[in-house]
């Protein structure tokens, strides 16, 4: 008994731990790690594109990047540090601070030497879950199969000086001892535009636009309450970050509130409530939005893509790209936004795509865009 | 008022349970706030004074068909008081004190900016308080003076009611600090509103090709009045060429909004500014 024991834990434990090497793959995962396998060492070989395209993304994952370099076919056109670069991001963009959480290979097309993947890469950032595709070529060397890495351009911005006229508002605080009405500065004055409340397979969806009427900036909040036919509030949510929070006078924002799993039907009516207060701002970096096109992209989904132009002379680390979709009436019939995950280096650009539901992209009949920007270290 | 009236009625219990003699108790329908005043009694003997208000109570022993000498002091806040006296029985009068002269006056104005040229857009209301603060309510006149840097746009004397005294106007045509005085007798108080243009007037663009696209710029910005529109409002200036379009919103800067549009083909550019449109320029291709 006092043997039997042991060996049957040693047993279990072995069988176990067979278990887990043999199921563990990137399609089941293992904790902590989004794909891939739990021991190094123990990577397939890569025998089949798919498997040199999963190899290739669990060392990136890993941020294995030797190996990942490694792996890549010699007539790659990238270097080390622009692979690196490519995946990482620089000058302190959103994917600078983003961790690459899991992905989803699948196939395109193939021969007996090349095969095309597009792999749904899924980043988890600061500003909630992204999911990006990439399409990637592999080809056979030997009896393995490589990535094919295009050349990595990293923007680059010739010296220059840029003359830039600066205007920036400061708030000061009244002191304490200020008579009592001698001192009151009126929050901005901003106004509800537009509003239209629709029916999606999320939930009920309100949105429209803002407008600074003042002459000063504004930190601009939506929120929405939807009331049922007896009166009493369902629910009450805020346009969060689908909105640019911060208008310059006259500047308009689209916004959108989100209200997952509640039906329209179910709402009588909804309240509106826009806050805006007094915040110091600056009127610079100008960002341009050119090329704004409605299409479809590779994979068929309705999409406005665009370049966004960094016009002055300050690097935008991460920007948000903010639409509104207008029918042939004119009212706001979708919002949509996204993140560019590259910095906007100083008068270059990057380009952008926000997403339509199929469903309304025959309804579009125009767009706005606006752009809000966070810069490391400015307000 | 509960609790002061609870005071009385207790105060009153103790007075019957004092060994009393009949009296009477005679007080000032009015006084006015700081100043003396005096209650006059009836009967003969000792008796016990309470005297009950906003902000005091005090209690003292008096000779029946004297006077009873109230110092200013003890009543600087205005509202109600009560007087007690008590001896064989309890018999008790109330008297007002009313706020003395004006010597401050509380002024809001609203708002603290306002477009040019806007219709009842300036409001203002003024209250006035006694040197000890209590709220005076006597008929006043306040005299509500507005002043731009062109010189004086409003004037009106304006008669308080219940102690409230107001005004609205519209606002000047110039941009620029709005003093508002009001003045009562020898007391003024002062506050500015800031005259902010109004929306843009006749918003005019040029532009022309460059190595990178084509610069737009605004001519200077004025509103219908002729105030130049602040700087930091957002000009959208727009390029359409085909089934695409480009945008950009420029803040105007130094009195004009600038902005570079990457374009290499024909495109019609406008510029709107608020609800504003600008005039249509056509660009050829590069």
């Amino acid at each position: 008994m006092k043997i039997a024991l042991p060996i049957v834990f040693v047993a279990v434990t072995t069988a176990l731990m067979v278990l887990a090497l043999s199921g563990a793959g990137p399609a089941r995962g293992t904790v902590g790690i989004a794909g891939g396998w739990a021991m190094y060492g123990l990577t397939p070989k890569a025998s089949t594109p798919q498997q040199a395209l999963t190899n290739l993304l669990v060392d990136v994952q890993r941020r294995n990047w030797d190996r990942a370099f490694r792996a890549l076919s010699k007539t790659s056109a990238v270097d080390q540090q622009g692979f690196i670069e490519d995946w990482m991001g620089s000058n302190g963009s959103l994917r600078s601070f983003s961790a690459l959480e899991d992905f989803d290979p699948r196939p395109l097309h193939m021969t007996d030497d090349q095969a095309d993947m597009r792999v749904y890469i899924h980043w988890s950032t600061p500003v909630g879950p992204i999911q990006d595709v990439r399409d990637i070529q592999l080809v056979r060397e030997g009896d393995v199969w490589r990535a094919v890495w295009p050349k990595f351009q990293p923007p680059t911005v010739p010296a220059e000086v840029i003359p830039v006229t600066y205007l920036r508002w400061d708030l000061v605080t009244g002191s304490a001892e200020d008579q009592w009405g001698s001192k009151n500065v009126d929050a901005p004055h901003v106004r509800i535009i537009s509003m239209n409340a629709v029916n999606t397979a999320e939930g009920a969806v309100v949105m429209g636009e803002v407008v600074n009427e003042d002459t000063i900036p504004a930190f601009v909040n939506v929120n929405a309450t939807l009331v049922d036919g007896s009166g009493n509030a369902i629910d009450d949510e805020s346009s969060f970050d689908k909105i640019d929070h911060v208008l310059l006078p006259k500047q308009v924002t689209p916004y959108r509130i989100d209200f997952p799993d509640i039906d329209l039907s179910r709402v009588k009516n909804v309240r509106m409530d826009v806050k805006a207060a007094l915040v110091p701002a600056s009127a610079d970096p100008v960002i341009g939005v050119m090329d704004q096109k409605l299409d479809t992209d590779a994979q068929g989904k309705a999409v406005l893509h665009g370049d966004l132009l960094n016009e002055s002379g300050q690097t935008v680390n991460i920007s948000h790209v903010i639409a509104s979709f207008y029918d042939n009436s004119g009212k706001v019939v979708w919002v949509s936004d996204g993140y560019v995950d590259r910095a906007l280096l100083p008068q270059s650009s990057e380009p952008f795509a926000v997403e339509i539901p199929k469903s309304l992209s025959g309804e579009v009949h125009n767009f706005h865009v606006v752009v809000n920007q966070y810069s490391l270290g400015r307000s | 008022m509960r609790m002061r009236c609870c005071l009385v009625h207790s105060v009153a219990a103790l007075g019957l349970l004092v060994g009393c003699v009949a009296q009477e108790v005679r007080v000032p329908h009015s006084v006015v706030a700081d100043e003396d005043a005096s209650i006059s009694t009836s009967g003969t003997g000792k008796a016990t004074f309470y005297l009950v208000g906003p902000g005091i109570s005090r209690r003292s022993d008096v000779n029946l068909g004297h006077e009873i000498n109230l110092a200013g002091e003890e009543l600087q806040h205005a509202g109600e008081y009560f007087a007690l006296l008590c001896s064989s029985d309890c018999q008790s009068a109330s008297f007002f004190v009313v706020a003395a002269k004006p010597s401050s006056l509380t002024f809001l104005v609203h708002p603290s900016r306002v477009p040019v040229a806007q219709g009842d857009g300036v409001s203002g209301v003024a209250l006035p308080f006694d040197q000890f603060q209590n709220f005076v309510l006597a008929p006043e006149f306040v005299n509500f003076q507005l002043t731009a840097k062109n010189g004086s746009l409003w004037s009106r004397s304006v008669p308080t009611k219940e102690g409230v005294a107001w005004f609205r106007t519209a606002s000047g045509r110039s941009a620029g600090a709005l003093q508002v005085r009001a003045s009562l007798n020898d007391v003024s108080t002062l506050r500015a509103v800031e005259q902010v243009a109004s929306d843009p007037c006749h918003l005019r663009i040029t532009g022309q090709r460059n190595a990178k696209g084509i610069l737009l710029q605004t001519e200077p910005i004025h509103d219908c009045a002729g105030n130049p529109v602040p700087d930091g409002t957002i000009v959208t200036f727009t390029a359409s060429a085909g089934n695409g379009k480009s945008t950009v919103d420029a803040p105007i800067k130094q009195g004009v909004a600038r902005a570079e549009i990457i374009a290499p083909g024909a495109v019609t550019i406008s510029a709107a500014s608020g609800v504003v449109m600008g005039n249509e320029l056509r660009i050829g291709g590069r």
